[in-house]
């Protein structure tokens, strides 16, 4: 019974999967005057395709705020091949780099083959044939993204990633929630969670297989950890009082969270395995928001112990918490940079609430974006963007910005609230 | 103990979670899920099939004593606050003595903020709030067994727009009888 119950589960998830949700839609906010310019040849036979490639991966390179695609009515020639390539063309062009392919269908199979260059070198950098059905051709997108990307930064690409987030539709007792996860530019989005009380806080587990988050379901707050392909699922705590805020240790075997289970909210870490439980914080303020550092040997948290909310980082070699952000009146919800040497948070000031970086060698913070109600930054895995949720006339919209402030993008959804948007780990 | 496996119940949870998540697109699905999920009532959401809570009776049959549940069930709250103000004592003693007098009936405190601030912080507000209010009905002589509080922050907004006005109506404490 409980055999047949899953499958059922496992059908439905897919029935949904197959219905046309709203997709979020990127539209690029702030370009980066840094952003090199790049020529993507449309490929040849790929405006046959049920998914144009070359315009996902133009897409892909723009919004990571590092590149500047050439718009296609300025591309001199199109050529395929490396061989045909004129370089002077796109030398006048002040193209640095360009992308040529083209793709062929082979018994129903994709073959993609492409080729980067570099325009000033006159140089082949790249060139491969990537195999792909047509469901996988989004994806083949993204891993040349990846390919290109890397090639060119020395940064590994993160466009093969999704995201998870949480949307609100109503008011009251008549709003409905539900937690999606999506690729990273917003697509393939699906409905995992859905229930009329809220779901809060989404958090990838470090492989990418699970995701724990706040549900509400029982009337009141309880962590859940689901397995993410087959949808089942265990409720992890349900303490008194509030459950709230999981966090994932980076080994993957703890989750840090926050429970008011003795009368005030305090960080606490949870071994998944044993379900052992460990105090780490004692005081009479609110403590919440816990984030590992990428070592895993301190967590940052939230804490209103000097009368307004700041970041503190708890050792847990000696187990003192200090202070870590001091400018301004309320700093919340820090996130770590993968190199474990910055992080980001909401930072408030006169006009609202925003992004900022706080490099921690420094101690300097910088304010990212302009927006005033910005929460909820989730650094992607290779620490380029940052996503985050805002405010676009009455609706919550996900908004992200590069790491430095310097390029920015918005994925407005159609419908409802969009908020709290967590970037996976890589996933492979 | 508190931490209560979730194990033998998720194939249903799940179908009755996805269920919910289909009929909101779709909806024509509810007579194929009948067979299989076994609990039939399509769209109720997952909340119904854990039976979690505890000591929370239902309390149908008290309703009809002779003094009825106050009516007013929502105080409100400045910003950044969770002091009682002056003209919401009223409110509270009224609970207070309906408590007392019907020391069986359970009551739900739910604690709401404004959307200003980070959600799992503005948790933490909202559970002072109705700490507050709490820490008030046990002055009073209300038996803490008798209250539970649940924080829902900002997530279950009375009003969406942007503006005091609305940031206002979302400060508060609702009595959930």
């Amino acid at each position: 019974m409980k055999r047949l119950n899953l499958w059922a589960a496992a059908l439905l998830l897919t029935l949904c999967a197959g219905m046309a949700h709203a997709e979020l839609t990127i539209e690029i906010t702030k370009g980066s005057d840094q952003a090199i310019p790049i020529a993507i040849v449309p490929m040849e036979g790929g405006d046959e395709l049920p998914e144009e490639v070359s315009r996902i991966v133009g897409n892909d390179l723009e919004r990571s705020g590092r590149f500047k695609p050439l718009s296609r009515d300025s591309l001199i020639s199109r050529p395929s091949n490396s061989d045909d390539v004129h370089y002077q063309d796109w030398q006048q062009l002040d193209s640095e780099y360009l992308v040529v392919g083209k793709v062929e269908n082979q018994d129903g199979q994709y073959r993609i083959q492409y080729e980067l260059l570099d325009v000033n070198g006159e140089d082949r950098m790249l060139g491969e044939v990537v195999t792909s059905s047509r469901d996988q051709l989004r994806d083949s997108a993204h891993y040349i993204s990846d390919q290109i990307f890397e090639e060119i930064t020395g940064i590994r690409g993160a466009f093969s990633t999704s995201i998870a987030y949480v949307t609100s539709n109503g008011v009251d007792d008549n709003i409905k929630y539900a937690l999606n996860i999506a690729d990273s530019d917003g697509h393939n989005n699906q409905e995992i969670l859905s229930s009329d009380e809220p779901i809060m806080s989404p958090a990838w587990s470090p492989d990418g297989r699970k995701l724990a988050y706040v549900s509400f379901e029982t009337g009141r707050p309880a962590i859940y950890v689901q397995n993410l392909s087959t949808g089942q699922r265990i409720q992890l705590t349900s303490f008194e009082g509030i459950n709230g805020a999981p966090a994932w240790s980076p080994d993957g075997r703890k989750l840090a969270m926050s429970l008011s289970k003795d009368g005030q909210p305090e960080i606490y870490v949870m071994d998944v395995g044993s379900r052992d439980l460990t105090r780490l914080t004692h005081s009479d303020a609110i403590d919440t928001e816990p984030e590992w550092a990428p070592n895993g040997r301190s967590l940052i948290f939230t804490s209103d112990r000097s009368g307004n909310p700041q970041i503190y980082r708890y050792n847990l070699g000696d187990e003192q918490a200090q202070r870590i952000t001091f400018t301004g009146s309320y700093n919340s919800r820090g996130r770590f940079n993968p190199d474990g040497d910055a992080i980001f948070m909401v930072t408030r000031d006169d006009d609202g609430f925003h992004i900022a970086r706080q490099d921690l060698d420094t101690d300097r913070m910088t304010v990212l974006t302009d927006s005033n109600w910005d929460e909820s930054p989730s650094v992607a895995p290779n620490g380029t963007m940052v996503i985050f949720a805002t405010q676009e006339g009455t609706r919550g919209v996900l908004g992200a910005v590069s790491d430095d402030g310097s390029a920015s993008f918005r994925l407005p959804s159609p419908q409802g609230d969009v908020r709290e948007p967590a970037w996976s780990p890589f996933l492979d | 103990m508190q931490l209560k496996p979730y194990a033998q119940g998720f194939a249903v949870a799940i179908s009755l979670a996805v269920l919910a998540g289909c009929s909101s697109t779709g909806g024509t699905q509810d007579g194929s899920m009948d067979g299989t999920s076994g609990t039939g009532t399509a769209g109720s959401g997952s909340a119904s099939s854990q039976g979690m809570e505890s000591g929370q009776g239902t309390s149908g049959s008290e309703m009809s004593d002779r003094d009825a549940i106050p009516e007013e069930r929502t105080i409100y709250f400045a910003f950044d606050r969770d002091t009682i103000r002056p003209e919401f004592e009223s409110v509270l003693e009224a609970h207070a003595q309906y408590l007392k007098n019907h020391p069986n009936t359970d009551v739900v405190l739910e604690g709401h903020t404004d959307e200003r601030g980070t959600r799992e912080y503005n948790l933490g507000l909202g559970e002072r709030r109705a700490q507050a209010v709490e820490q008030y009905l046990s002055v009073e002589g209300v038996s803490s067994s008798q209250i539970e509080i649940v924080s829902y922050g900002e997530e279950r907004p009375a009003a969406r727009g942007h503006d005091e006005e609305s940031y206002a109506q979302n400060r508060r404490v609702v009595f959930s009888y």
